[in-house]
């Protein structure tokens, strides 16, 4: 058998390691628990975001709140659910709208279309990365990028009547023959 | 030694040329530490566990027997599929419906006369750390990424400094189509699999939008049926991606949008890929890896030559794609790494603290000297300096004290963050002292 003890202890003598003891059967923090800890406490929420956990020992699962204080949603309040798998940081928290709106990449089902959340997900990415993104949605809705394709339409073939149509919705109103929810305080 | 060994009259030259690798140092051998008379007596009573006996595991099993290891464990929770038995090569029709472990076990010590394979059919989570104390080498053979940070991660936290036998090395192999991976990994020495982590992309996912508006190819049909319309319809409650009904229901409904858009090539089949996440599996790729596999592991334990892992290269990378390629390296430890590169650290805490006195504690303490931790244990928030419901939610534990009221033990582990350290996160073991 490989010297592999011997081969540790050298190692350990030439970077003068401080006790770096583990051990025993006790509850232990796991790594995803430890990362999405570390993003929470670093999140950025400014005055137009708010969390909210209906289980605050249970870290893997919340609530983001969006008032938008300028553009085209401003005025609304918008509330996202994050659920995290254990997996986290390897696959990205899945996160869908409560709300029915209208809006080009936010389906009626609430399903995102942020990169981010899908096909450019990445480890390195963290929790805040995501609540800017959708931030950005509410500022910058994107009409190439659709998943609403009658709202996407609308707003690139007439950008006044798309916001007229978003104050409509947000205001509990019927656009295109769909109902939807009251969003504005 | 090989001169006395006694072959078993129907096998007689089977180990010959084994022995002549293990009794005698070769080119690459570390003469300091090889001893060719021992190696053979202690390849016979180490024992060596294989995680998988699926198509890497198969291998990986026979590899190993051939190898003169002779007491092998396998563990397994999988039964055998009739998809599997054009590569699982252990498995016959018969088989079908069975356990993969027992029936590999069995197989292997079929053929190979002397060997032990103790099957194991359930999870590596219902196993516990005296279950994987036991071994001196783990060779994995998975396919899920998180039972493989799941052993990692278990392998790591068992490092005992005061106990040798304590460090398994953990020898890890991956295929995906044609592409696969080896790599070793010495736990908390070398980069663990959680420091890898990003060498697995997940496979690119097709952005919801194109699935939602301009459709290109079969799969964005199935995807779009499985993402998107299941949603909208809900035809059964919940989606069972083993029930042919609902894999039906999925490939009608892609069927119709590709005709929509002038696409072909939806069939079922391709359906249940897609949903089900199938990378189609080949054969060779999983040989070129279990021996990739299998010759580390013979390495480590022989010492018949430098293994991978230590103190270089510890990852090769297969790709099988176009014509024959490999490429070896040294992937880097991670400092951050939540499982290796922090190991939790002894914290001493007087039993009578509240949680709040152990906050402010940090402040002070020359190993940590954090302003604003938050702190976790493994299924209680403690207390979160942001954001900012949560600190209003746990704030009302800073009076508490730490044993008793908020349930923490000696021994126990908490998580500790400070935005000031942003790309460290603290673990602690607790050990309680009066001062
Ligand atoms: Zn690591």
């Amino acid at each position: 058998m490989l010297k592999i003890w011997s081969m540790k202890k050298e190692q350990q003598k030439a970077e003068n390691a401080e006790g770096t003891a583990a051990g025993g059967k006790k509850k232990k923090v796991t790594a995803a628990q430890l990362r999405v800890q570390k993003d929470l406490s670093e999140l950025s929420l400014g005055t137009t975001m708010k969390t909210e956990f209906p289980d605050p020992d249970d870290i893997l699962s919340f609530i983001l709140y969006i008032e938008p204080d300028e553009g085209m949603y401003r005025g609304g309040r918008f509330s996202f659910t994050f659920n995290i798998t254990p997996n986290f940081p390897h696959e990205p928290p899945k996160v869908q709208c409560r709300e029915k709106i209208y809006h080009p990449n936010i389906d009626l089902e609430g399903k995102v279309c942020l990169n981010i959340l899908r096909e450019d997900w990445k480890p390195v990415l963290n929790l805040n990365a995501v609540i800017v993104g959708l931030q950005f949605l509410f500022l910058e809705p994107n009409a190439s990028d659709p998943l609403n394709k009658d709202a996407a339409e609308d707003l690139r073939s007439n950008r006044e009547g798309f916001k007229r149509n978003v104050r409509t919705a947000m205001s509990g109103g019927s656009v295109k023959g769909q109902t939807f929810e009251r969003v504005t305080k | 030694m090989a001169a006395g060994t006694v072959y078993p009259a129907s096998e007689p030259t089977r180990w010959k040329y084994l022995d002549r690798i293990r009794t005698r140092p070769g080119p690459y051998t570390d003469e300091s530490t090889f001893d060719g008379s021992v190696v053979a007596e202690t390849m016979e009573k180490m024992s060596i566990l294989v995680i998988g006996a699926g198509g890497l595991g198969c291998e990986i099993l026979k590899n190993l027997a051939l190898s003169g290891f002779k007491n092998i464990h396998v563990i397994d929770m999988d039964t055998i599929d009739i998809s599997n038995l054009n590569r699982q090569f252990l498995f016959r029709q018969s088989d079908v419906g069975k356990s993969k472990a027992e029936v590999a076990a069995k197989f292997v010590m079929n053929r190979v006369k002397g060997v032990t394979i103790t099957p194991h059919n359930c999870k590596i989570q219902d196993k516990d750390e005296d279950f994987y104390m036991q071994f001196q080498i783990v060779v994995c053979g998975l396919d899920s990424i998180e039972a493989r940070r799941w052993i990692n991660a278990t392998l790591v936290n068992m490092v005992d400094e005061e106990m040798e036998d304590s460090l398994k090395p953990l020898i890890d192999g991956g295929t995906e189509g044609f592409k696969g991976q080896a790599r070793v990994i010495y736990p908390t020495m070398t980069s663990c699999i959680e420091c890898q982590l990003d060498m697995h992309a997940p496979r690119a996912a097709v952005p919801l939008c194109t699935l939602a508006s301009i459709p290109r190819q079969p799969e964005h049909c199935i995807e779009w049926a499985h993402v998107i319309a299941w949603d909208q319809e809900k035809p059964f409650p919940q989606l069972d991606k083993d029930d042919p009904e609902h894999i039906t229901w999925l490939y009608q409904k892609a069927l119709l949008r590709a005709q929509e858009f002038n696409i072909s090539g939806v069939t079922y089949s391709l359906t249940q890929g897609v949903v089900k996440n199938i990378i189609p599996a080949i054969a060779a790729t999983n040989s070129v890896i279990a021996a990739a596999c299998c010759n580390e592991a013979f390495k480590i334990a022989s010492g018949c030559a430098p293994s991978l892992g230590w103190p270089e290269n510890n990852y090769m990378m297969y790709s099988g794609n176009d014509s024959i390629y490999t490429y070896t390296f040294k992937h880097e430890r991670k400092e951050d790494c939540p499982v290796c590169g922090n190991l939790a650290r002894e914290l001493i805490v007087d039993p009578e603290w509240t949680l709040g006195e152990l906050v402010e504690s940090f402040a002070t303490r020359p190993e940590a000297q954090l302003k604003k931790p938050s702190i976790r244990a493994e299924k209680k928030t403690l207390y979160m300096q942001s954001p900012a419901s949560l600190e209003e939610q746990t704030r009302p534990n800073l009076e508490k004290k730490l044993v008793g009221e908020l349930g923490l033990g000696e021994g126990d582990e908490i998580g500790v963050t400070d935005p000031a350290f942003a790309t460290v996160s603290f673990k602690f073991r607790l050990k309680f002292q009066k001062a």
